[in-house]
């Protein structure tokens, strides 16, 4: 590792175990660079408690060493509820909001050390692929800063990718950590449904959403995922598996290949995924191709299924109690009408709207239970072909990262479907509650080009092995943006 | 014979007593000020998620099975949909398609003695909302979400309820059996139960049920009684004078005693129901339910039946014993400690209730112990006290306490029965009455309650008056012949 700015987690313990630097040295060394960066991937930087916390973590390192993420610079994404800290979710309506509450993966990670420089933007509740729905402004991509960088999570994986912090936060509904991870060249891993705490998480979709870790290496993840993980009592939903194994690295796995995928690729990024099959088989592994039939309807049922739970879990936002209230009010339905017009940007609205037609009576059996009847039908074809198969490869996105405004127009006359293509690959696998992590795999007109690898429901292990395993025969997630 | 016959169902909400909400940690205790007992969830604060209290899930089980209905292996809850601001989330969790119970019925006793069956559609938990307080803020309305997240089992019954009055009794009936169970206070004053009635009329005899309008929130006996006549006259005015009823939401007004539409805030054409993602399906498991039953105490109907057939008891009295299970355990209790049934409900009945209402006492704490009341009847029963003198122990008992027993031997209220002591008073009043004697000699009887009255006085109260009396009448008698 040449440029300090990449360390990855690993480099940084070794660093703070060897003394050659404190936590207090890395964080205003971090925080100095997100400070000079204009990528606007912070919505908030908390400087003076960020650097209380490394004194206290270098204290911590003199008494009894460095262990776990111990004097860590991370970031949370601002969809994570920081106590006493605003919490925005990039949304005018949640503009001054500040939790008296901590998110269960911010305590976690609190708790194993790991020092919070601030809260990363991303798009407005977690809705959108470029990060430009954001209330206070598009990301932009470390690569080419005209580009976007890929969303939801659009701000932590620009800020890994720029070296503003070598970890942070993120959460994937549809493929809002594993998109923006493909299109930023980082690593990002969204794990399986109920792996990690929703509590304290604000909800776009509760089926689907779920927190995970975004970093440099496949290596990262995994000790990221170990300090997020593990069942909590605050929600219904978290699976009590107890935490991921490490087993010894497995060859002869079959990897499939699913023809459904990638059809509409750009040859030279299909390129990218068929050379690192071709790795993989050179590692001991088998290439079989494989059919998930039911792919093509995926997108659709996402869109209606989250829409339905965004459009219920967003009524809370109505000026009464926190949050963005209107000025002087004729009435009740004013206040309701007015802050949440006021509150909420268009892609947000869109979805609101989405969802509450496809919940209305003598529309709920054409949408809402139709896309779960779809939902299930893509689960069972992922559950089948792992009858036959250990993990899947596909592509992470059907492009590299796109130019602003390429999707997005502010006078809304774009399609906003085209948008909701660019989960095309990931959705399926979030639609299944399966574990799947983006990593790098080539290169393409200088823009990094992400693959995606999906195993069975709590196979977290075998995807970060398999990815370890890659990143040791490659380097593609060495390369950096030029800054 | 009216033409018309109306026909009444009831949802009735029963709030359940845990000590913390249906799906939060916060305290469900009454009468806090607004909004000190509303945690982050029941507040809707962004990121919080719904637990499920088993407790709730416990209760509703112990509910569906003393009414016979069907426990579902498997049940879900939903999200109902409406903007109102004391409902903090914008949506209800409820249970729309996948209820707790279903099935199930109430025995209503009816004056004649025979039991009318009503059958439950079904019962199903909800959350309760948080309360809109419009008198105190002028032009403004102040938000308590104290409320927000109390547990709610609705009970709904099939539309079998023939009369107001026969609604009233099923609300009553309903009543004794909830608290009999311990799964709700019944503190009707506090909202603990609030029921919706589904009204309609129609030609009698007809087998064609009438446009039905449902009236929201009434929240006592007397309310639904006099909601239920108005609205049932109103729908007979409307359709005798060639109208139809239109299907509406009405709300009762107590002061103008008169029901009118509900204007629409908390009311909306379409919930938007489905599956609420937050929460995991209930599975009921056999030894839940095996735990639940254990729990189930004996219920009102069994137990009135055990007052008449093993207790001997009137119906009247069983009945009256066996409204509220605080009485009931009261009356067990002393029954039991004394082994006369029929005296000690007529304590129960009589003098204990009598000061129940005069102190405004609760039957769980009636300060004299059933164990004390047992005593005293075992020592009226056996001689050793007077009634009158019970009465004044009694009340000496509630007042300050005690154990029967000392009280009878520290205050020489042991009756006196013996003879020698007796005959001696009697002489004395014989000796002292002279003019009283020749009356009763003369045939004037009357004059003798007198004589036995100076005995008494004489002995301080403590003379049992029956040998008294026995042994004036032998002296007069004797002294005559």
């Amino acid at each position: 590792m040449t440029d300090a700015r990449f360390a990855t987690i690993a480099d940084i313990r070794t660093a703070l175990r060897s003394r050659t630097t404190s936590a207090v040295e890395l964080a205003r060394e971090h925080l100095d660079r997100i400070a000079r960066s204009e990528l606007n991937s912070f919505v908030t930087v908390c400087e003076d408690d960020a650097l209380a916390a490394a004194r206290e973590a270098d204290k911590q390192i003199a008494r009894e060493g460095q262990s776990g993420l111990l004097g860590v610079p991370i970031a949370h994404k601002d969809v994570f509820c920081t106590a006493g800290g605003r919490t925005t979710c990039a949304s005018r309506m949640l503009a001054e909001f500040v939790p008296p509450y901590d998110a269960t993966v911010v305590t976690k990670l609190r708790d194993s050390g790991a020092i919070m420089l601030g809260k990363t933007n991303m798009d407005e509740f977690a809705m959108g692929s470029s990060n430009e729905n954001s209330y206070f402004g598009p990301v932009s991509n470390p690569w080419d800063a005209t580009r976007v960088p890929g969303g939801s999570s659009g701000g932590s994986a620009a800020a890994v990718a720029a070296g503003l912090v070598p970890a942070a936060t993120a959460t994937d509904t549809g493929g809002s950590i594993r998109q923006p991870a493909a299109l930023c060249g980082i690593s990002g891993l969204k794990p399986t449904y109920g792996r990690v705490s929703r509590y304290g998480m604000v909800a776009f979709a509760s089926s689907l959403d779920q927190g995970g870790p975004m970093a440099r290496t496949a290596l990262d993840l995994r000790l990221l995922l170990r300090h997020m993980e593990g069942h909590d009592p605050l929600d219904s939903t978290s699976a009590d598996v107890g935490p991921t194994p490490r087993e010894a690295d497995r060859v002869g796995l079959r990897i499939g290949i699913p023809r459904e995928y990638g059809r509409d690729l750009d040859a030279r990024l299909g390129a990218t995924v068929d050379e690192a099959a071709a790795v993989f088989e050179g590692l001991g592994h088998e290439r079989v191709e494989i059919s998930l039939p039911h792919t093509a309807y995926a997108t659709a049922a996402y869109y209606v299924v989250a829409s339905a739970e965004a459009s219920t879990n967003l009524s809370r936002y109505d000026g009464v109690r926190y949050g963005h209230r209107t000025e002087s009010p004729a009435d009740l339905d004013d206040l309701y009408a007015r802050s949440r017009s006021e509150g909420f940007g268009a892609e947000v609205k869109r979805r609101i709207l989405t969802g509450t037609y496809a919940l209305s009576i003598g529309y709920y059996d054409a949408y809402y239970r139709k896309a779960q009847r779809l939902r299930r039908l893509v689960r069972r074809d992922f559950l089948d072909a792992f009858a036959a198969i250990d993990l899947i490869l596909t592509p992470s996105t059907p492009s590299t990262a796109f130019e602003k405004g390429a999707l997005v127009a502010p006078d809304e006359t774009k399609d906003p479907t085209v948008m909701y293509e660019q989960d095309v690959y990931t959705v399926p696998a979030s639609l299944a509650g399966l574990p799947a992590l983006s990593i790098p795999c080539g290169i393409v007109d200088c823009l990094p080009v992400g693959m995606q690898l999906i195993a069975p429901h709590f196979g977290e292990d075998r995807l970060l092995a398999l990815a370890e395993s890659f990143q040791r025969a490659t380097d593609w997630h060495r390369r950096t943006p030029a800054l | 014979m009216s033409a018309w016959e109306s026909v009444i169902g009831l949802e009735v909400h029963v709030q359940l007593k845990t000590q913390s909400k249906i799906f939060s940690g916060a305290p469900t205790a009454f009468g806090a000020p607004p909004n000190t007992q509303a945690c982050a969830v029941d507040l809707a604060l962004p990121g919080v998620l719904p637990v499920l209290n088993a407790e709730a899930v416990r209760m509703a089980i112990v509910f569906g099975l003393a009414v016979e209905g069907e426990i579902a292996e498997r049940c879900r809850f939903d999200r109902k949909s409406y903007f109102y601001p004391d409902l903090p989330k914008g949506y209800q969790i409820s249970q729309l398609d996948e209820p707790i119970v279903r099935g199930g019925h109430l025995d209503l006793e009816t004056d004649d003695g025979a039991a009318k069956r009503i059958h439950l559609t079904r019962a199903h938990l909800e959350e309760d909302a948080g309360k809109s307080l419009h008198e105190d803020y002028r032009g403004k309305t102040g938000i308590d979400l104290n409320r927000a997240g109390t547990p709610l089992l609705e009970v709904v019954s099939e539309p079998e309820l023939a009369s107001p009055e026969e609604a009233g009794r099923y609300f009553r009936t309903l009543h004794t059996l909830v608290r009999t169970l311990g799964i709700c206070d019944g503190n009707l004053n506090e909202g603990s139960m609030r029921c919706d009635a589904n009204v309609s009329v129609r030609r009698r005899g007809s087998l064609v049920l009438g446009e039905r309008t449902e009236i929201k929130n009434l929240n006592s006996f007397r309310f639904l009684d006099k909601a239920l006549a108005f609205e049932i006259n109103r729908q007979i005015d409307v359709l005798e004078s060639g109208g139809t009823v239109a299907r509406q939401t009405l709300l009762y007004d107590a002061e103008r005693d008169e029901t009118r539409p509900m204007r629409g805030k908390e009311l909306s054409d379409d919930y938007r129901y489905f599956p609420d993602p937050d929460l995991l399906p209930v599975v009921v498991t056999q030894s839940m339910l095996d735990q639940a039953r254990a729990t189930i105490p004996e219920l009102p109907a069994a137990k009135r039946r055990r007052y008449v057939d093993e207790l001997g008891l009137t119906d009247y009295d069983a009945r009256w014993l066996a409204v509220d299970p605080n009485t009931a355990a009261y009356f067990d209790a002393a029954a039991a400690a004394c082994g006369q049934p029929k005296a000690a409900a007529n304590w129960v009945m009589g003098d204990v209730a009598a000061a129940v209402r005069r102190e405004d006492a609760a039957w769980a704490e009636v300060p004299v112990a059933a164990a004390q009341l047992g005593k005293l009847i075992e020592r009226i029963e056996d001689g050793s006290i007077s009634g009158k003198i019970a009465k004044s122990l009694f009340k000496s008992l509630w007042d300050d306490g005690g154990e029967v027993d000392e009280l009878i031997a520290g205050r020489r209220l042991k009756q006196v029965s013996d003879s020698h002591e007796i005959a001696a008073i009697v002489r004395q009043v014989i000796e002292a009455n002279p003019a009283q004697v020749e009356q009763v000699r003369a045939g004037k009887t009357r004059v003798l309650g007198f004589l036995v009255g100076q005995a008494m006085k004489a002995s301080g109260g403590k003379a049992n008056p029956k040998r008294v009396s026995e042994l004036l009448r032998e002296a007069l008698s004797t002294d005559q012949s």
